[in-house]
């Protein structure tokens, strides 16, 4: 489990759970990498700001973690993590390799609307 | 005042976190102001194995312990936010974050530390995270038998060409200068690996694809030839630059956009210190960010306590 304090999503069921329970969600799929960790930080704080929006985890390496890796949506990415971005179940945005709170904040507001 | 502290420290590394658990510890009201997230370089390290009295720990734990710390004697840490503007001369220094939340303190610690060069070739941005990675352990198994480059002739170039090995069928090592700066054992061991060669004097000018990374163009420094390889990925380890470009014609920087400090980490403006990777030194640890953070933090306390007495006796005359 990744050692965060958001929202861990550990299989294919909680996954889908998670899509059918909330409107807007974000889930940053990666390891406890240098990459990885500032997304979280800045999941972290922005779970505050953002009460419209589910912000999650699921670590990269578990099996069911394909339902990410496998996203048509994420075709091409060759780095961690994997930021996916969903409206009503669909993915609207997916990015790959670090982001920063400015990158993330202006995908949330485009998408989900501000906060 | 709500948001004056004695003591504001820009960046949360080793250095800027050790200077906030110092302070906070020796009673002083400390802030420290994070650009980015909380730990610096210090979360690239995936593994420490050579700080005093912990035997091994990853970067990012060791990190997380030391905020921790941080805030269990009062520091305040806001991280991710972004500094618009700066005003670090007269008694009370002035720090403006996102153009409206206004700090002040008698003393200023500078820890802004360093981040990656990037090449800044074409589209070089575009394909990050997408054929072109700045971390080995964390994007080597995406280019499992395929054919990448590594970009940089120091010791993190080096030893990491050999250790992505592990993963791709060839390695190339593209290197600007026609010598490295990597020890002799590493450049040997790469040397000696049959996965990887060397295109020396050259470098990337572009980069091309369409979804991902495809290719790339080779200048030679010499000849100025032009060449297109195609190519899987690019890992790039050019070194670190500090963060100090928004400090310019505030405190003096080196040649090297260092930040120039004394021994006991006194910068060229009153009340203003700094520590860690960002200024003007030659080795950079996480144990020489400590020694720093503490040094600046107990010139800063000095500082800030002898302002307090001299206060107290005009006051009291």
């Amino acid at each position: 489990m990744l050692r965060t304090n958001l929202t861990h999503v550990l299989s294919e069921q909680e996954h889908s759970k998670l899509l059918q329970e909330n409107e807007n969600v974000m889930i940053c799929c990666g390891r406890m990498g240098p990459m990885c960790i500032p997304v979280y930080e800045v999941m972290e704080e922005l779970e505050n700001d953002y009460k419209n929006v589910k912000f999650a985890d699921m670590e990269f390496d578990l099996p069911d973690a394909k339902v990410i890796r496998n996203l048509p949506d994420v075709r091409g990415f060759q780095g961690i993590p994997f930021v996916i971005y969903y409206k009503n179940g669909k993915v609207v945005k997916a990015t790959s390799s670090i982001q920063s709170k400015d990158q993330i904040t202006a995908i949330l507001d485009a998408n989900f609307g501000g906060k | 005042m709500e948001n004056h502290f004695d003591v504001i420290i820009i960046g949360g590394g080793a250095a800027g976190l050790t200077a906030g658990i110092y302070l906070s510890r020796a009673k002083l009201s400390a802030l420290i102001l994070n650009e980015g997230a909380i730990g610096g370089q210090m979360v690239l390290t995936h593994e420490i194995a050579n700080y005093p009295g912990i035997e091994n720990i990853s970067g990012y734990e060791l990190a997380r312990n030391m905020k921790a710390q941080a805030q269990k004697f009062g520091c305040v840490i806001k991280s991710n936010v972004k500094i618009t503007e700066m005003d670090l001369r007269g008694e009370f220094k002035r720090v403006v974050v996102g153009g409206k939340d206004v700090f002040t303190s008698h003393a200023v610690i500078i820890a802004t530390g360093g981040k990656s060069r990037t090449i800044g070739a074409i589209r070089e941005d575009e394909f990050k995270g997408k054929g072109i990675s700045y971390c080995a352990t964390c994007d080597g198994d995406f280019f499992q038998d395929k054919e990448i480059i590594v970009v940089g002739g120091g010791n993190s170039a080096i030893e990491e060409a050999v250790s992505l090995t592990k993963y791709a069928s060839k390695v190339t090592v593209v290197h600007q200068f026609d010598h490295f700066q990597a020890l002799e054992k590493y450049v040997e061991e790469a040397k000696n690996n049959p996965k990887i060669n060397f295109i020396m004097e050259s470098k990337i000018t572009e980069f091309t694809g369409a979804e991902k990374l495809e290719s790339v163009k080779i200048q030679n420094q010499r000849t100025n030839e032009i060449t297109e390889m195609k190519i899987d990925g690019v890992f790039i380890f050019i070194g670190y630059v500090p963060n100090t470009e928004k400090l310019n014609g505030i405190i003096q920087l080196n040649e090297r956009e260092e930040i120039v400090v004394d021994e006991i980490m006194s910068t060229n403006v009153k009340g203003v210190y700094a520590a860690g990777d960002s200024i003007n030194k030659r080795y950079r640890q996480v144990t020489t960010a400590v020694a720093d953070g503490t040094i600046a933090a107990l010139s800063a306390a000095e500082y800030v306590n002898n302002y307090k007495k001299e206060l107290s006796l005009v006051t009291s005359d």
